[in-house]
């Protein structure tokens, strides 16, 4: 812990070893109690539009976006489900029934949880000096008064070039395939897209949930799609006809109403999500159509792919787990809890918008599955941050 | 007040002279390796085969934490049949690896950096984006 000591200090004697000095008033006693006490956690003064929750253990977007409509269509479905067409195809068919639908809606419900929950690879900000190292060398190549056009520096990727462009909110050149989404004001490693139904950016670390998600959903629909069907087509047999089948089960007609709408959109993902595993690019990459060769350059394959389908596969989605690069749950370093006394009253405005704010569910058409991120980065947003310059020993 | 803060802090900004920034070396794809190239502001700190050395090893060691392999597959399997649900009581390759980079950067401050009046920061509080040498101002030339 770092204190201040009142003292006259002699400015020649600057250079004999650091005292540890202590600040005796009143405020600085109760600052410093505040300091034992409540050392703020990071995600406390995380600079992106997250919310958290759990002291940080769950993160999820500013919006939940339809996340509850979600949850809510998929436990309504498969409970109608159990609850009407189980017991009936239980009796006249098999126990195995109940039994996969059972394990597909736990597979679905655990990774929609882990993909909305889960953080997609986002970016921390760049430090002050970072920031400054950076400007320095890009004003030494040119210098500018006013803001200059997008700055991008040139890397060679597997002998291909690759165009880095610089991030005005994180102030840092990104990484490759590393895209900033509007809606997070974040920076995600490999941006697939920002995912309302999920509520999340979809990105890094949280692609292979989101791909085990509408692969196990794509299943569940078209299972209980299925058994309902079945289950009106044996009730309706003998002659007695549909109409007479639904009466007697009116629930299946809700199930398959639902199924029937959703089951093109989610087997579409799926099979628009495989391609994109298999050829190891983002939906971002996709719908820019940064490596196809529209942009008229000649050698623009794709340089992270590792032309065969199954290392592809493998390296997406069996690949290491990279670790959160945020650390939502390290306590602030101390210098930065005094500093932060002067911006306590924004941070405790932001923690509440942060906790407690409510969802404001977009209305959007059910075509809209996926939203692309913008293009263009938003200008440099006031970072809660204070200057970090002195490095703790 | 104001004025022993200040001296307080120039005190310490004294202490720190510069930063240097190893950036991200992105030649072989988005696996996690940094520049070897040898900063000038170091020449006259340490000798530079130690210091390629120091970005080498660390480069080794985030390779094998990215490998994809038989075992990286058993886990990346394992996890998926369990739902990914393993991830919440089981440390992964990945995290282990981290581990042993945090004791190896700790043991090359120790032994080589801190005498010099040198210190790496680990990548990780940075985001993975750069290694972070702080130097240090030489104490016995005085201020």
């Amino acid at each position: 812990m770092k204190h201040c000591e009142y003292q006259q200090i002699d400015p020649q004697a600057l250079s004999t070893p650091t005292p540890t000095p202590t600040l005796p008033l009143q405020q600085a006693v109760v600052q410093e109690e505040k300091k034992g006490e409540t050392a703020r956690r990071k995600w406390e003064v995380f600079p992106g539009k997250n919310r958290f929750y759990c002291d940080g253990r769950i993160i999820v977007a500013q919006q939940s976006g339809v996340l509850p409509l979600t949850l809510g269509l998929i436990l309504v479905t498969t409970v109608l489900f159990f609850v009407f067409d189980c017991p009936f195809l239980l009796k006249h068919l098999t126990v195995f029934i109940p039994a996969i639908g059972g394990v597909l809606f736990v597979f679905v419900v655990i990774s929609l949880l882990q993909t909305s929950f889960t953080d997609p690879g986002i970016l921390p900000r760049a430090t002050p000096d970072e920031a400054a190292d950076i400007e320095k060398q890009i004003d030494n190549s040119g210098s500018s008064t006013y803001r200059p056009p997008p700055r991008t520096k040139e890397v060679m990727i597997n002998q291909q070039v690759v165009k880095l462009k610089y991030c005005f909110t994180c102030k840092m050149f990104r990484p490759p395939r590393t895209s900033h989404c509007s809606l997070c004001d974040n920076c995600v490693e490999r941006f697939d897209h920002h995912c309302p139904w999920v509520g999340n950016c979809v990105g890094k670390r949280n692609y292979r949930f989101f791909y085990t998600f509408i692969v196990s959903l794509s299943f569940l629909t078209v299972f209980i799609f299925g058994c309902v069907a079945t289950h009106l087509a044996l009730r309706a047999q003998g002659g007695r006809g549909l109409m007479f089948a639904l009466q007697e089960s009116p629930a299946s007609a809700v199930e398959l109403v639902i199924c029937f709408f959703s089951v093109w959109s989610i087997l579409g993902l799926s099979g628009f999500h495989t391609y994109l595993v298999a050829s190891n690019l983002t939906t971002n990459e996709d719908i820019k159509g940064s490596w196809s060769g529209k942009s008229g350059a000649e050698d623009t394959g794709n340089p992270y792919s590792y032309n065969n389908i199954i290392t592809n596969c493998c390296s997406v989605l069996c690949g290491p787990m990279p670790p959160s690069l945020i650390d939502r749950r390290g306590f602030m370093p101390v210098e930065e809890s005094s500093q932060t006394v002067a911006t306590e009253i924004e941070l405790a405005a932001k923690k509440e918008i942060n906790v407690v704010g409510g969802p404001t569910p977009s209305q959007l058409p059910p075509c809209a599955l996926q939203v692309p991120p913008s293009p263009i980065p938003l200008p440099a947003t006031p970072n809660h941050l204070q200057p970090d310059l002195q490095t703790p020993v | 007040m104001a004025e022993t803060h200040s001296l307080q802090d120039m005190r310490q900004q004294a202490a720190i002279a510069a930063k240097v920034f190893i950036q991200r070396d992105y030649t072989n794809g988005t696996v996690c390796q940094f520049q070897t190239k040898f900063p000038s502001e170091l020449e006259t700190r340490i000798d530079k085969q130690q210091f390629e050395e120091t970005v080498r090893t660390l480069n080794n060691l985030y390779a094998e934490a990215e490998k994809l392999g038989g075992s990286s597959y058993l886990e990346g399997c394992l996890a998926c049949l369990t739902a990914y649900t393993i991830f919440l009581c089981m440390e992964t390759h990945y995290e282990k690896v981290l581990k042993k980079i945090a004791k190896f950067i700790q043991e090359q401050n120790d032994k080589i950096y801190a005498p010099r009046g040198l210190l790496l920061t680990d990548p990780i509080e940075r985001g993975l984006r750069v290694v972070e040498v702080t130097i240090f101002e030489d104490r016995s030339l005085g201020r």
